[in-house]
């Protein structure tokens, strides 16, 4: 029998459907004068306080941004294997200003490089995974009604919007959207177009948005756990977002105030990352000089480097769930992965000049920063060997969820050892900002986070919707972008070693580039396979709201609160006051009368 | 419009002994103080590169007022006084002179900002840009995003004044934490001011 079969009820909790789900518990009223009343339409799925609903509008708009931020890279790809060709079909809807005859133009393909990186990293993955699953997942897994402060969870979701807008619209800017890639580095960013102008407003936004967020994540966390829920009793993915929390707390501010000093150098005149007797196109620049470009180096690398684990920790949150469920096992080493996060995070903060090897600040820097960079893969490895220790001996079911989460592990693996050799700085001399680097990112955030938030997908779309999804699709989703996406990845690491260089527009105009040019043919047409790749799941998404099979409370018979309550879970998240009475991933206890004994059953 | 009772907003969690607007307001300044942390490293940054600070010559105690500072660290830490004074009375169950202290509190906030407007009156009719170096560049944004700070507190502050103090009749409790919340982050805008006089003023 399938697990999507499986309408489990939970042993001492009614089996109520997805129609009857939005009944309220007496917990979640404000007072007995309080009735049940419909609010309109705008105030229940526009602007909602309702973390649910912030949440699916969280990651409805991060799906959105993520594509978005996929396409402007298969537009390059074209590009990279076909250098100065017209693009076929696609090339006639685009102006002549950014692509004349079809042709990109080399100014263009920097505002799609730059947009990418922007895009994915600050309006999909973090949204996603902390603004979507956090938001969604998070208070149901402590058994609170909602966030600490539902109005403030509203405006972050609304301060993110303008800031997503404002950098879309950045396209439609005289000069164009921001081309100083993501990392903006100035001087360049600071001589560059209005569109970096644009830039910087939309990343206030975001940071403000992201600052709120975590806030109300950090205390929700701490002041409204369930009763029995002790903080070794938390799931783990709940463990996941406090840490990222902190980070976001903290390390997002620096990069605000380098934004402000860079508004200040654009707007106000001033000089904090220019240098005295900078050169432009052979007139020096009028300004008072004295600055430093490597201050803005360290700024945003103090925020960036603590951004890639907000990026990852959410993911292994997802993952440590999706494993213990279908291997039908206690995660192993439970403890052991909530101190390595915790350590993970605090070493965050003091890795960031290992991007900055190449700037010449001198070896003792760089030896402080390599050591850091080395013991921060410790616990990095420890997580992926729980993870393994945890399949094995396992009942593992291959459900879509644990496909795409078995398939984080290797993926993670990869991205991470890569690391390695860019964490040493002899190395790193070598392979700094070449396409080594590229492969070596995306390996963790690609087929490692992003699949890990395809798993979060599948796994947790019943309880948002009352549905399944369906399997087959599902299967067919993961096998091909798996297969898609290490073809574009896996060649990079070869382009890096024969020396390209990452932020080429032309990779044919050196002879090394041209030895590996084949290989960039083959990356584009992966890239394209795997954006082919995504209409099984675009279709699997929208169908199943209405096809798929309908659930109870608990269909993939898990252990968390979140399965307590009904799906989709109502205004007030649960019908009875949730009450924890064991760790969060009691499967297979022996004894037991069935292989889960979730949280929330006194006896089991 | 929401029909969720959310637990610990006016009294404490047991666990952490705070209720939830406390525990956040406490996160938001943590978050200020690495705002704050990175632009003053910034501006260490900066003046150790430089050959000579401020670059123009001379010493900042000479082309920035001290005299007028001085008057507004004085006038801040008054205000930080008159914040605490406001929030005992609301302890005290005495609306009228919360009225007092806080109306205060607005006033001298009121004056620090008429005096800062004098002192970068000053810088711009000597035609002292933040263009100008970057002596003047970290001068006006620490004092300017400072400046803010203190909007957003008069903001706040005269919201609980005014319309804020209706709660007062429903839930003294809660509209006492929340003057207190705002009491804590003026402290925080007060005591960035504190490192702001020397860091920029008289060093």
């Amino acid at each position: 029998m399938s697990v999507e079969q499986q309408p489990h009820g939970t042993p001492n909790a009614p089996a109520i459907g997805p129609e009857t789900g939005h009944a309220h518990g007496e917990l979640a009223h404000a007072g007995p004068d309080h009735g049940h009343h419909e609010l309109p339409f705008w105030k229940k799925y526009i602007f909602s306080v309702d973390h649910k609903v912030i949440g699916i509008q969280y990651a409805v708009t991060a799906l959105l941004f993520l594509f978005f931020g996929f396409t402007l890279m298969m537009m390059m790809r074209w590009q990279l294997a076909y250098p100065g060709r017209p693009m076929p079909f696609f090339g006639r809807f685009f102006s002549d200003n950014v692509m004349p005859g079809g042709v990109m133009a080399p100014e263009f393909y920097n505002q799609l490089g730059a947009m990418h990186g922007t895009i994915m990293v600050f309006l999909g993955v973090v949204p996603l995974a902390v603004g979507g699953f956090g938001n969604f997942v998070m208070p149901l897994q402590i058994g609170a009604p909602d966030m600490a402060f539902p109005r403030l969870n509203l405006l972050s979701y609304w301060v993110f919007v303008p800031g997503g807008i404002i950098m879309l619209a950045s396209f439609a800017m005289p000069g164009g959207a921001a081309q100083s890639g993501w990392t903006s580095y100035p001087p360049l960013s600071v001589i560059a177009s209005s569109g970096q102008t644009a830039w910087l407003f939309g990343m206030i936004f975001l940071i403000t948005s992201s600052l709120l967020g975590s806030i109300n994540f950090i205390v929700t966390i701490v002041q409204m756990r369930a009763k029995g829920m002790t903080f070794f009793r938390l799931p783990f993915f709940v463990h996941a977002q406090l840490v990222t929390s902190f980070l976001l707390l903290l390390a997002f501010p620096p990069l605000e105030a380098a934004g402000i000093l860079q508004l200040m150098d654009r707007l106000a005149g001033t000089s904090f990352f220019l240098p005295t007797g900078l050169v432009v196109s052979g007139e020096a620049l009028k300004v008072a000089g004295g600055g430093s470009p490597l201050l803005w180096q360290h700024l945003f690398w103090f925020l960036a480097h603590p951004e890639v684990y907000v990026l990852i920790l959410p993911a292994i949150g997802i993952v440590a769930e999706v494993i213990a469920n279908n291997t039908r096992k206690p995660l192993w080493g439970y403890r052991l992965l909530v101190y390595s996060i915790i350590f993970l995070g605090f070493m965050s903060f003091v890795v960031w000049a290992h991007h900055m090897f190449m700037t010449g600040m001198g070896t003792t820097m760089s030896t402080f920063f390599q050591t850091t960079t080395m013991i921060i893969s410790v616990p990095s490895v420890i997580v992926v060997t729980c993870f393994l220790m945890s399949l094995y001996g396992g009942n593992i079911r291959f459900t879509v969820p644990m496909l795409f989460a078995t398939a984080f592990l290797p993926m993670f693996a990869i991205g991470g050892l890569t690391g390695l050799p860019l964490g040493l700085t002899a190395s790193d001399i070598y392979l700094h900002d070449t396409f080594y680097v590229i492969g070596h990112f995306h390996y963790v955030v690609a087929p490692g986070t992003l699949f890990a938030l395809f798993a979060g997908i599948y796994y947790w779309y019943p309880k948002a919707t009352g549905r399944m999804m369906n399997s087959t699709l599902g299967k067919i989703h993961f096998w091909w972008s798996f297969v898609s996406i290490n073809f574009v990845f896996m060649p990079m690491f070869f382009q890096g070693m024969a020396g390209l260089s990452r932020r080429l527009y032309d990779p044919t105009v050196y002879a090394h580039g041209r030895g590996v040019q084949p290989l960039n043919v083959v990356i584009s047409w992966a890239a394209w396979s795997l954006g082919l790749a995504q209409i099984p799941f675009i279709i699997n998404f929208f169908m199943s709201l209405k096809n798929g099979a309908r659930i109870a409370e608990n269909p993939w018979n898990a252990t968390t609160l979140e399965w307590m309550a009904p799906s989709p879970p109502g205004h007030g998240n649960f019908l009875t006051e949730p009450i924890v009475y064991r760790e969060p991933y009691e499967y297979s206890v022996p004894g037991a009368k069935q292989d889960f004994s979730p949280q929330f059953v006194a006896e089991a | 419009m929401s029909e969720t009772v959310i637990p610990y907003m006016v009294k404490p969690n047991p666990v952490t002994g705070i209720p939830n607007g406390k525990f956040a307001i406490w996160l938001f300044l943590a978050s200020e103080v690495m705002l704050f942390g990175a632009l003053f490293s910034s501006y260490v940054l900066l003046r150790t590169g430089a050959p000579h600070w401020p670059p123009e010559g001379g010493l900042s105690s000479e082309i920035l007022n001290v005299p007028l500072a001085t008057i507004n660290t004085m006038v801040l830490i008054t205000s930080s006084i008159t914040m605490v004074l406001s929030w005992a009375s609301c302890k005290l169950g005495d609306l009228r002179k919360f009225r007092m202290w806080m109306a205060s509190t607005i006033a001298l906030s009121f004056v620090f900002l008429v005096i800062k407007y004098f002192e970068y009156h000053h810088k711009f009719e000597l035609g002292h840009y933040p263009s100008h170096d970057n002596f003047y560049a970290i001068y006006f944004t620490l004092t300017g995003l400072h400046g803010i700070h203190i909007i957003g507190g008069i903001i706040v502050n005269t919201f609980l004044l005014t319309i804020g103090t209706r709660m007062w009749k429903t839930d003294p409790e809660h509209f006492t934490n929340r003057v207190e919340n705002a009491g804590l982050y003026w402290h925080f805008v007060d005591l960035v001011w504190i490192f702001l006089f020397p860091a920029l003023y008289l060093l």
